[in-house]
């Protein structure tokens, strides 16, 4: 790795930071009584929620959750819980 | 072609002949001229430039970060208060290695409350990464805008540079300048060519997240393009001087130092007035001489060495204090001294605070006390009798 003056980054250098790691919590998507509204996908602040409306099917990337829970604030049927971390 | 001139005037004439892309600043005593004067040439279209009106000079650093972060050739002017406000913003100028200038006028900082001049505001950001330049006289203050640019968008430096002038002792005061050719200056200066700049054409981050992984690789790169500054300001000012035929840049100037027992040293227009007390007493056949320093930062500790190599004792002068240890310029003498096995006695003195005049007898006082032994942390003409009574336990 080579550093740049001003400390310059191209798009998706950060990508290697495991921020997953800070979570105390994770969702927990039932993915039972889902209407496929996509609010969890759309509210994540880190974009690590990916899923199928369609299918009415989502799921979190746990390298980049940090557990915050606004997926499961957002979600109008109460599908998605937060649990607690044990590492 | 010379013309008589405000320091201020002059400083914008020297921005405007750089044809800077945006400039942004807060008006503030003994600014503002500077700004005012910039302000009527963008209205008046003998300056195609974007002119940014602020809130503070918080804001006007940040806008003038951005512009050069976008590629620009950008500039604003403050003092005192002004400058300590965007002390946040300089160091994040610093860090992302944008090539701003800045005309940092200098002046007293409150409290209590005072607009005329001291050093102390440009002295106390000192550490924040900026190359810094004091002028000695007007003719300094507009070549060295026009240096400052070369020096800071020259990549092997990428360091923003700020023009130190005293407040109203220059940005006041009308004098004789050496105007610059709008032709020279375009040969002088080109089009500044940056190494990263924010498009949408190609995102990037400036200035991103390091963690203590990599956070003094940064801190140590800052610290190799200073070093690698002190060269560069030597060469420009020398491109400088075989453009217009005239030297007025370098890290140090040395007046009648060579055969000195005794030399001052000083920053910025005090140098003027040693200058004239060192033509008086070498009349009368004193051995006196007088070293300017106008890179403070970076400091010239090599070339300060040398020139003081063959003096007896030094008393550096200056307008400002580190409240509870010593003078800054004269700690930096002083440790650059160190080392050196018989070198001078190093006396300090400060002058001139809050704008205090300087007269020629207050510089003859300080040599006539360096000559009977050394001295610390001395300051010159105080009016004893006002001040309050010590406090007993």
């Amino acid at each position: 790795m080579k550093l740049t003056p001003g400390a310059v980054g191209m798009p998706g250098t950060t990508s290697p930071n495991r921020t997953g790691d800070w979570r105390v919590s994770y969702p927990v998507f039932h993915n039972e009584k889902c209407g496929g509204c996509r609010l969890c996908e759309m509210a994540c602040p880190e974009g690590c929620v990916t899923g199928d409306p369609k299918a009415k099917h989502f799921e979190f990337d746990p390298y980049y959750c940090k557990g915050c829970g606004i997926c499961m604030a957002v979600c109008p049927v109460n599908d998605i819980e937060m649990a607690q971390e044990n590492r | 072609m010379r013309k008589v001139m405000e320091g201020s005037m002059a400083v914008a004439e020297a921005v405007k002949a750089c044809k800077p892309h945006l400039i942004s600043a807060y008006p503030i005593t003994p600014q503002t001229h500077i700004v005012e004067f910039l302000a009527s040439m963008v209205a008046d279209g003998q300056l195609n430039s974007e002119f940014v009106n602020v809130e503070s000079e918080f804001g006007a650093a940040s806008v003038v970060l951005g512009g050069s972060a976008a590629g620009a050739r950008v500039y604003s002017a403050t003092t005192s208060q002004g400058l300590l406000l965007m002390n946040e913003v300089l160091y994040n100028i610093a860090g992302m290695r944008l090539p701003v200038v800045i005309c940092a006028v200098n002046r007293a900082v409150s409290a209590p409350i005072n607009i005329w001049n001291d050093q102390q505001d440009s002295i106390s950001v000192r550490d924040s990464g900026w190359i810094q330049l004091y002028a000695e006289n007007n003719q300094d203050a507009m070549d060295l805008h026009v240096q400052a640019y070369r020096i800071a968008e020259d990549h092997r430096v990428l360091l923003p540079v700020m023009v130190c002038m005293d407040g109203f002792v220059l940005t006041h005061t009308f004098e004789p300048v050496e105007l610059l050719d709008q032709e020279k200056v375009d040969k002088f200066l080109p089009p500044y060519k940056p190494l990263f700049h924010l498009t949408p054409k190609q995102p990037v981050t400036m200035g991103m997240f390091a963690g203590p992984d990599c956070y003094m690789e940064f801190r140590y790169m800052m610290q190799q393009a200073m070093e690698r500054s002190a060269a560069v300001i030597e060469e420009v000012a020398e491109e400088f001087a075989r453009i217009f035929g005239r030297y007025t840049g370098g890290l140090i100037e040395q007046y009648q130092v060579e055969d000195a027992d005794t030399v001052l040293v000083s920053m910025g227009s005090l140098v003027e007035t040693i200058k004239d007390v060192v033509d008086a007493e070498r009349a009368n056949g004193r051995k006196v001489g007088c070293l300017k320093i106008r890179a403070y930062r970076p400091f010239p500790a090599k070339q300060i060495r040398q020139a003081l190599s063959r003096a007896k004792r030094v008393a550096v002068v200056e307008k400002c204090v580190s409240l509870g240890a010593t003078s800054p310029v004269a700690a930096d003498v002083k440790s650059c001294l160190y080392s050196t096995t018989g070198g001078p006695e190093v006396s300090s003195f400060v002058v001139g605070l809050g704008g205090r005049d300087i007269p020629t007898d207050t510089i003859r006082a300080i040599i006539d006390q360096v000559e009977t032994g050394q001295t610390d942390l001395t300051y010159m003409d105080l009016q004893t009798d006002w001040l309050e009574e010590e406090v007993s336990a």
